[in-house]
């Protein structure tokens, strides 16, 4: 079976593998702009309907939520599907913390606007201060990702700290969940699929390694 | 004798039709020749007075049957069929039965009514609409005394209407007034919105507009209505009560718990627009004020 089935799978894989490894970083990095300029001058040009501020503030939340969520599948795709995108998880992080920080200001600068209410939606709305809290713990993480960083705070040291991008995910699954007007199933299948993601990182679930002993 | 309700807004406040289309681009060229330093307070608060276009009217919708994006409704709504439409009206009246829209509106006075509207997720609009006043329907079935409340129903036709297959809100769509909420002179059943027939992501081809209560109260596409004793069962109130008050007035000192309701989002002021500040029952206190005296309205909210 793994003769005849193996091989063609597995060149399949290293062809897929081969060909995101040919991806230069920037090309991710400058489509993500691109895309995020975008929708900021569709808003502002009447192309996201009548009311750009709450469609732009969904529009960048969902899409953070998304990238954040891939960049979680990057370890779990290696270790049970063999594909490798370790190259582009930096990228797919920094992409993930700017379409956040993009969704925060949009809110606070463009929706609420004003300072002290800004502050009073974080202190008494359960959702906002979930949401900020996330984003509270993704600032360190958007701040040392680069290889001065890694350096300087040694390889353990800095997966230790971005380890936090588990407890940022999950918050904002909750704050999409908690935001929703009704039954609504699309957070609640977001935050799922976080868990899951996060779920197959437990020990147990871990293949054995061979190689190691 | 109800005193029949006028508008401080007049026809003169709406855009004629061929320019609503384009106001705001006229307002642009407007502001641009009269320039930034000469637009006055008053200018400004007429600007905020001024009806918005057919097209943000039509395009921004809370009808959570045809889905639960804003566009939606604009893009599924089209499925319902308004035509023949009935509506029951039963329980306490003296001329149960149903009876058909068409009959109906022979007997009804239309009229345009421009109306702010506001959502209770805090954003706003200004709606030219043309209706009946609810209270000539309700004399049309003679209420029989001791009917304190009416109760409504929206339209649900799982074939028609996509979004009723989620189990969003326990369907159908239900709403309540107090009877004096129901006969006050500005709560209007409209049919039309610009002069046009009102079209389904708006409630076709009939609903109620409350326009001193959050918006959802104001339910759409009605089929049933029913006067009782009792205090009807509402769509939102039932799913949560804490959130969603059976009256569900305007009033920016009575926040949901969720959010604030001090200020709101004007439809169409564009991606650089400021909040405005929420008036007491939406701007309507001097005309409906009088209907809650004594009641706490942070505990009846």
């Amino acid at each position: 079976m793994s003769e005849t089935f193996g091989r063609p799978l597995g060149s399949a894989k290293d062809a897929i593998n081969a060909a995101t490894r040919a991806v230069p970083p920037w090309v991710l990095y400058a489509l993500a702009a691109s895309y995020g300029g975008w929708v900021f001058f569709e808003g502002a040009t009447g192309r996201l309907g009548p009311e750009p501020i709450e469609a732009l503030e969904h529009v960048y939340g969902l899409r953070a939520l998304q990238v954040i969520i891939l960049g979680l599948a990057v370890t779990p795709l290696r270790t049970f599907a063999g594909l490798n995108l370790m190259k582009h998880r930096r990228a797919i992080g920094v992409i993930a913390f700017f379409l956040v920080l993009a969704h925060f200001l949009v809110w606070a600068l463009l929706d609420i606007g004003q300072l002290s209410a800004i502050w009073a939606d974080i202190v008494k709305r359960p959702y906002v201060t979930i949401g900020m809290a996330g984003f509270l713990l993704l600032i360190p993480l958007g701040l040392t990702s680069n290889n001065w960083s890694v350096r300087k705070l040694g390889g353990a040291r800095w997966r230790k700290l971005h380890k936090l991008v588990y407890p940022a995910a999950a918050l904002g699954g909750l704050h999409f969940v908690w935001l929703a007007k009704g039954f609504q199933v699309e957070p609640l299948v977001y935050t799922g699929v976080i868990l899951g993601l996060l779920a197959l990182r437990l020990p147990f679930l871990q293949p054995k390694r061979r190689a190691r002993g | 004798m109800a005193r029949r309700y006028t508008s401080p807004l007049t026809s003169a406040d709406v855009t004629p039709k061929g320019l609503y289309l384009n106001r705001r681009q006229i307002m642009a060229g407007a502001a641009g020749i009269l320039g930034a330093g000469l637009i006055g307070g008053g200018a400004r608060a007429q600007e905020a007075q001024a009806p918005n276009t057919f097209e943000e009217i039509t395009t921004y919708n809370n009808f959570y049957e045809f889905g639960t994006g804003k566009n939606d409704p604009a893009r599924n709504a089209h499925m319902l069929t308004t035509e023949p439409w009935s509506i029951e009206i039963d329980g306490m009246v003296d001329n149960p039965g149903t009876y058909m829209l068409a009959d109906i509106l022979s007997e009804m006075t239309i009229e345009e009514r421009i109306y702010r509207l506001r959502c209770v997720e805090a954003w706003s609009m200004v709606v030219p609409w043309n209706g009946f006043e609810l209270n000539d329907l309700l004399d049309l079935a003679g209420v029989q005394d001791g009917a304190q409340y009416v109760a409504f129903e929206t339209a649900l036709r799982p074939d028609e209407m996509p979004g009723v297959s989620r189990p969003i809100i326990d369907w159908p769509y239900r709403e309540g007034l107090r009877i004096d909420e129901a006969r006050h002179p500005l709560t209007l059943m409209a049919t039309g919105i610009y002069g046009e027939p009102i079209p389904n992501q708006n409630g076709a081809p009939v609903r109620l507009v409350v326009p001193w209560k959050y918006g959802f109260k104001s339910i759409k596409s009605i089929v049933r209505i029913t006067l009782q004793e009792e205090q009807p069962v509402t769509a939102w109130n039932s799913y949560d009560p804490r959130e969603y008050g059976f009256y569900s007035n305007v009033n920016p000192n009575v926040d949901h718990p969720r959010w604030s309701q001090a200020t709101e989002r004007r439809i169409g002021g564009g991606l650089f627009a400021r909040r405005q500040p929420t008036l007491m029952f939406n701007g309507y206190e001097d005309e409906v004020a009088s209907l809650y005296e004594g009641m706490d309205l942070s505990v009846q909210f």
